[in-house]
């Protein structure tokens, strides 16, 4: 009898055991999945350096580890990093619900149009208040505008890939006539608005740098979001409606509704990082004050696996490379639009490798 | 204006309308293919950007245009067949690959381009107005139709032939199947990874095409991100369009008024309205073009599903 249990412990504590390591393979591939796409995408981009006559490898050298030279430059890709985690993060939750979101350019300005003008029509709040008021301001007119979106797809089916796109062009060339029009600082040479009021400016993290809280506030909010989806119900809801509508319909959730939400919070993420912008970095509204962060944050959110507590790594690793790909522009004269094919191929590596484990792991 | 003017310029409108509506008819013609087939490609704006890059690359080495438009093909092929192997071969979503492509085509575009050209700043040789006898000199008529470019005027024949192929032929029968109902075309013995396939490619090169018109045909030059949202709007043409290829034709012609619209007021001095309202209508009418011609019953069945074969 004794020696029964202790063979039905044996093979339990076997079991538990394998099902331990399992998981720790799982964990394993999982994170080498996205290493495996970078180091794909920076192979790639060495080739078609090579192939016109640049230096591919000390190119690829820099553009990782170019821009990590001392405090300040690390405090530069911090600032770029607050975006591109806002957004992927704010995309994680849209993608998860499959609702495809190519409007965070567009959210991401129509954010920072509102920040600028409650950073420059109110004057004489606290800065405990008008500071954080910039910041809502963004996050609501980013949320309104994924809402047209949201609406007209849960209204009229109309496919949120293509109004999203229309959206990011209305919103620029909107951003352009309030610059150059109502909004413009008269006195400026070059199109742009009044200055905000320094009450409203993002709190700077360290006094010389021009780093601000934005970044603690997209750390916090990523991981706020990685456990909405995965412990709230309404996390739940949306993550089944993502995977199966008719499901979803059949166990009695409001599609609709969750196709608002999760598109809305993907917009307030954006609307909040174009508030980021204005209040903390410009301090202005200008044209082109997006280096097209709303687009790499769909590489962002794709790299980590529409997973928001990873597109705090992934959103990093990007603003590493962009402030890398700076570096080089200026030392080497290698065009910035670099970063562009990269993004790509990592879409394409992070799908094929995906792919290739779904493959190995039916094989096993 | 009086009424001589307003009937220049209503010319004038409707000849450009036909022009900046060209590279629209063929990327949506394209289109039209490939989502009969159960395709969508959302990469469509980054495959015409390899295009016109292409073709402006050709034609500015040799400064011949017809060789130009078939490199804007090949170069839409080549990122076609790049999709096609991610979305059918090995099945990945195809709206993560489009939006991979659109990336990749805009960014090697540009780099290409900044590392070559930019520098020189030199224009090609574009394809010139061909008058057609007689007809070229009808009054109003003469301007708006028969003035164009070949190219301009091919956009016609691409139309006929493309309606032909879709609903007179066995391919164009297969074609159509292989997005309703994939399974009968398998258990049929045809392929339906190879329909697809062609699809796509006939969908690409279209789209390239598109793309080198924009170069070859209409600006000299090459300028980063000269489709301005074209591969997305000729989406939503085809939508508009109910997935057919006349269709297709018609709508984009409707697109290229918005656009004819846009650049003509806005040389009017006369215009009171900022002209960034008129910049937005081509996307705002889009949108609304979504709205009011929702077709979600003429949409293939299987459109944006991979086949699993059992």
């Amino acid at each position: 009898m004794a020696e029964i249990n202790q063979g039905v412990r044996e093979t339990v504590n076997s079991q538990a055991a394998q099902a331990f390591y399992r998981t720790l393979s799982q964990a394993a591939i999982s994170a080498l999945t996205p290493i495996a796409a970078v180091l794909v995408a920076l192979a790639f981009g060495a080739l078609l350096l090579w192939l016109n006559g640049f230096n591919g490898s000390d190119v690829v050298t820099v553009m990782v580890f170019g821009s990590f030279q001392d405090i300040r430059s690390v405090g530069e890709i911090l600032l770029k990093a607050t975006p591109l985690i806002l957004i992927g993060a704010g995309l994680c939750v849209a993608f998860r619900c499959s609702i495809w979101n190519i409007g965070a350019e567009g959210q991401l300005y129509v954010g920072a149009i509102a920040a600028t003008l409650v950073g420059t029509s109110i004057d004489g709040l606290s800065v405990w208040v008008h500071a954080p008021l910039v910041m809502l301001a963004g996050a609501l007119a980013g949320a309104a505008w994924a809402g047209i979106a949201g609406y007209l797809k849960v209204r009229f089916q109309a496919s949120e890939i293509v109004t999203t796109i229309m959206l990011n062009y209305i919103a620029l060339i909107l951003t352009s006539y309030l610059v150059t029009g109502p909004m413009r600082d008269a006195s400026a040479a070059y199109p742009q608005s009044a200055r905000l009021v320094r009450e409203a400016w993002t709190p700077r993290l360290v006094t010389d740098l021009r780093l601000h809280i934005g970044i603690l506030v997209a750390v916090v909010l990523a991981v706020a979001l990685y456990i909405f989806l995965r412990r709230s119900s309404r996390g739940f809801a949306l993550r089944v409606v993502g995977l199966n509508p008719h499901a979803a319909r059949y166990a009695g959730m409001n599609v609709a509704r969750n196709i608002m939400i999760a598109m809305c919070i993907s917009g307030a993420m954006a609307g909040l990082a174009g508030a980021f912008e204005v209040a903390g970095v410009t301090r202005r509204l200008y044209q082109n004050i997006s280096p097209g962060y709303g687009f790499e944050g769909i590489a962002v959110a794709l790299l980590a696996g529409n997973n928001p507590l990873a597109a705090i790594l992934s959103g990093g690793l990007f603003a590493t490379l962009r402030s890398g790909s700076e570096v080089l522009q200026i030392t080497s004269q290698v065009p910035q639009v670099l970063v562009l094919v990269i993004q790509g191929i990592v879409i394409l590596s992070v799908v094929a490798f995906a792919k290739l484990r779904d493959i190995l792991r039916t094989v096993a | 204006m009086d009424d001589m003017t307003s009937l220049t310029f209503l010319a004038a409108l409707v000849g450009a309308a036909w022009r900046l509506a060209t590279p629209l008819i063929f990327a949506s013609i394209g289109e039209v293919f490939s989502e009969r087939a159960g395709v969508l490609n959302i990469g469509l704006e980054g495959t015409m950007l390899v295009g016109a890059f292409c073709g402006f690359a050709a034609a500015s080495a040799t400064g011949n245009i017809p060789l130009g438009l078939s490199a804007g093909v090949a170069g839409g092929m080549l990122f076609g067949l790049v999709f096609a192997f991610f979305t059918i071969t090995i099945k990945a979503d195809q709206i993560v690959v489009g939006a991979a492509l659109n990336l990749l085509g805009m960014g090697l575009t540009a780099f290409l381009f900044r590392t070559y050209y930019v520098s020189t700043g030199k224009g090609i040789e574009i394809a010139q107005p061909v008058h057609i006898p007689w007809l070229s000199d009808l009054p109003f008529l003469g301007e708006a139709f028969f003035r164009q470019n070949l190219i301009v005027y091919s956009t016609i024949l691409v139309a006929i032939v493309a309606t032909l192929v879709l609903y007179r032929t066995s391919f164009g029968l297969t074609l159509r199947a292989v997005g309703e109902h994939p399974k009968a075309v398998d258990v049929a013995g045809r392929s339906v990874v190879g329909y697809r396939y062609a699809a796509v490619l006939v969908g690409t090169g279209l789209a390239g095409l598109g793309g080198a018109f924009l170069t070859l045909g209409h600006s000299n030059q090459f300028v980063e991100g000269i489709t301005s949202g074209r591969g997305f709007i000729a989406l939503a043409v085809v939508v508009f369009a109910r997935w057919s290829p006349i269709g297709a034709f018609f709508v984009s012609l409707l697109f290229g008024l918005f656009y004819a619209l846009q650049l003509m007021l806005q040389a009017q001095a006369s215009i009171v309205v900022p002209y960034q309202v008129l910049q937005a209508l081509p996307y705002i009418m889009t949108i609304v073009t979504l709205v009011a011609f929702r077709g979600k019953g003429a949409a293939p069945s299987k459109l944006g599903q991979p086949y699993e074969m059992r």
